[in-house]
């Protein structure tokens, strides 16, 4: 026994100087930087699968036009945590987040350039999706609308706006449809999203907590969710087991995408980096997103098999209801913003 | 002579390099993040630190964490007791595998316990079928909170209280019990007060730990404003707002309380030691 602390801390020293070693041994990046070069896309959670997929197309897409071979990796966690992570110091060279307000957080913090969102087409976002309902089988308490989600008989899951990113898309949604009501005002909306947010058991702290109180836990009756993320639930799930429900109007949930221009200067991958994001726009690119579930772009690009799964949606734009990400981020979810409000004490 | 008698006292050579090693080591690993913890928090004018601290919001969730934490650190208390006494007292089959069962808690990943108990806990899972038609709903409520955080602590007491009670021998029993004490008077004056310093070791590790647990509770608490939201929560959505500096506060006053707190107890402690020898 008085052997074995010592054992250990053998072991331990061993690990660290093999850890060292590994270290050293890796060869400098200018050695072989003509031969071959290296990307982080740091992104947020579901966009894991589209991105295999991607960046393997990508390569292979560089690789016939420079010679040059490209290894991307991949980094994939909640879109606000993601965007502290790059704050931080993590070697972003692109990002593609779920909100334009976590990306803005880096250009004030002088990590990417000015006016970022117009450097690349349709707001920089290459692949939009939308926020619908997902409902149990069958519909049985006859969800159609947002108006069915403020009934006092109806359960309504949703994670939390001030942590999870997805969320302040399903709070704007709603927010929105409020406002376009006849009649609509700043203070019906609030009214309205108050209501909503009474019939909210539970707020997780991210979208797929909340996803999995629904489909696992058996709680609430709808689920407020992306397009993408619905489609995936009844993919997983089988169609037996869940319905998607698509309200008369939504909002386009826009997860853009960025070159975190500090980040490819200092490694030197700016022109791959860019062709990486341009080639998000490329007709592959956007077939790619098609098939995951994210309406693309240019849908003519997209495999028309995968456009069908679609439905038409009204959808407004942050832009239009709100004005931009920052206002309705200072507006709703900032402290003592709109949410806080909800959560009152006695209200 | 102090020094003379220091060396002769211990059988390791070297205090010089220890100490030194300690006290380098306890800066890198302690000092030096609370250090940056008090200058993030101190971005804060003091006008925002007294809207901190007296914001309801976070209130509320100040008093649900230290009172789910406190609850949960006494059932570990008593039921850990039992834990260690069983297992140091007593030989049966598999005694072993429960003794390793114990530190589950430790290895396990929080999050991984968080989910694995609402899964149970919930009103479709095995033990929240059970509970609903006795109308105790265990998820989504303080109650989840503190099953979570007695589920992270209980490790804690049993493995502070039991090599002492293995000490206990069980003599001083016999002895006790020959000169005439009842049992209740045997437990009372004799093994409790031996007991009692560990226990409150063990008390204040999982309460400690209870007070930080983040884990776990998000999953079971339901996270509800006022009602459900526990203090590291607000820490986690500050930081989601990339609000470092509240963030911060938020943790420091948090760590204030606690190291009052734990204070608090390490002097109980060292005057139950103290009274009992």
């Amino acid at each position: 026994m008085p052997r074995f602390p010592i054992t250990l801390l053998a072991g331990l020293a061993l690990g660290l100087l093999a850890g060292c070693a590994d270290g050293n041994s890796q060869t400098p990046p200018e050695a072989d930087a003509l031969a071959s070069v290296e990307l982080l896309n740091v992104s947020y959670d579901p966009t894991r699968e589209l991105y295999d997929e991607f960046n393997t197309a990508f390569a292979q897409h560089w690789k016939d036009s420079t010679g040059q071979d490209v290894t991307v990796q991949q980094s994939h966690g909640g879109s606000g945590s993601q965007a502290r992570a790059v704050l931080d110091g993590l070697g972003a060279d692109v990002v593609s987040l779920a909100l334009a307000y976590d990306i803005d957080q880096m250009r004030t913090a002088g990590l990417i350039s000015e006016g970022w969102q117009t450097r690349l087409p349709h707001n920089s976002a290459p692949y939009t999706s939308a926020i619908v309902f997902l409902v149990r089988k069958g519909n049985p308490e006859g969800i159609e609308d947002w108006d069915d989600l403020v009934r006092d008989d109806v359960e309504v899951i949703t994670p939390n706006p001030k942590t999870s990113g997805g969320a302040r898309w399903n709070y704007l949604a709603a927010w929105a449809y409020a406002l376009r009501q006849p009649g609509g005002t700043d203070a019906t909306a609030e009214a309205f999203v108050t209501r909503l947010f009474q019939n909210v058991p539970v707020l997780d702290s991210g979208a797929r907590g909340a996803t999995n109180t629904f489909v696992q836990r058996g709680l609430g009756d709808v689920l407020l969710t992306w397009e993408n993320e619905a489609f995936l639930a009844v993919e997983e799930l089988g169609p037996d087991a869940v319905d998607i429900v698509v309200p008369s109007l939504s909002i386009r949930a826009e997860p853009p995408v960025a070159l975190v221009d500090r980040n490819v200067d200092a490694h030197g991958t700016r022109a791959v980096a860019e062709a990486y994001l341009r080639f998000l726009y490329s007709p592959i690119g956007q077939r790619l997103a098609a098939r995951h579930y994210y309406r693309p772009a240019d849908p003519q690009h997209a495999s028309p098999t995968d456009l069908e799964r679609f439905p038409d949606i009204d959808l407004v734009t942050v832009d239009d209801v709100l004005g931009g990400w920052s206002s309705a981020q200072e507006t709703h979810f900032a402290d003592g913003g709109v949410f806080d409000r909800i959560y009152r004490p006695g209200a | 002579m102090a020094t003379l008698s220091a060396r002769r006292a211990t059988v390791l050579p070297g205090f010089g390099l220890t100490l030194g090693f300690t006290v380098f080591y306890l800066g890198l690993l302690l000092a030096l993040p609370l250090t940056a913890l008090a200058l993030k928090a101190s971005a804060l004018s003091l006008a925002e630190w007294a809207a901190l601290v007296t914001d309801a919001r976070i209130l509320a969730a100040l008093r649900l964490s230290f009172s789910a934490a406190f609850v949960a650190a006494t059932l570990n208390a008593g039921f850990g007791l039992l834990v260690a006494w069983v297992l140091v007292r007593y030989t049966f089959p598999g005694r072993r595998v429960v003794d390793a069962l114990v530190d589950l808690p430790f290895a396990l990943p929080t999050a991984v316990a968080g989910i694995a108990l609402t899964t149970v806990l919930a009103p479709t899972g095995w033990v929240g079928q059970a509970l609903e038609p006795l109308g105790i709903q265990a998820v989504f409520t303080p109650l989840g909170i503190v099953i979570a955080l007695t589920f992270i602590g209980l490790p804690f007491v049993v493995r502070t209280v039991q090599p002492v009670l293995a000490d206990l021998e069980t003599d001083l029993e016999e002895a006790a019990s020959s000169l005439g004490a009842t049992r209740a008077q045997t437990v009372r004056r004799v093994i409790l007060p031996t007991l009692a310093p560990a226990l409150l070791t063990g008390f204040t590790l999982a309460f400690a730990r209870a007070l930080g647990e983040y884990g776990s509770v998000v999953f079971i608490s339901g996270n509800l404003p006022f009602k459900t939201e526990i203090l590291p929560l607000l820490i986690m959505t500050r930081l989601e707002q990339f609000d470092v500096a509240g963030a911060t506060a938020v943790a420091a006053l948090m760590l204030v309380i606690s190291f009052a707190l734990l204070l608090a107890i390490n002097l109980l402690q060292r005057w139950t030691q103290r009274r009992h020898v």
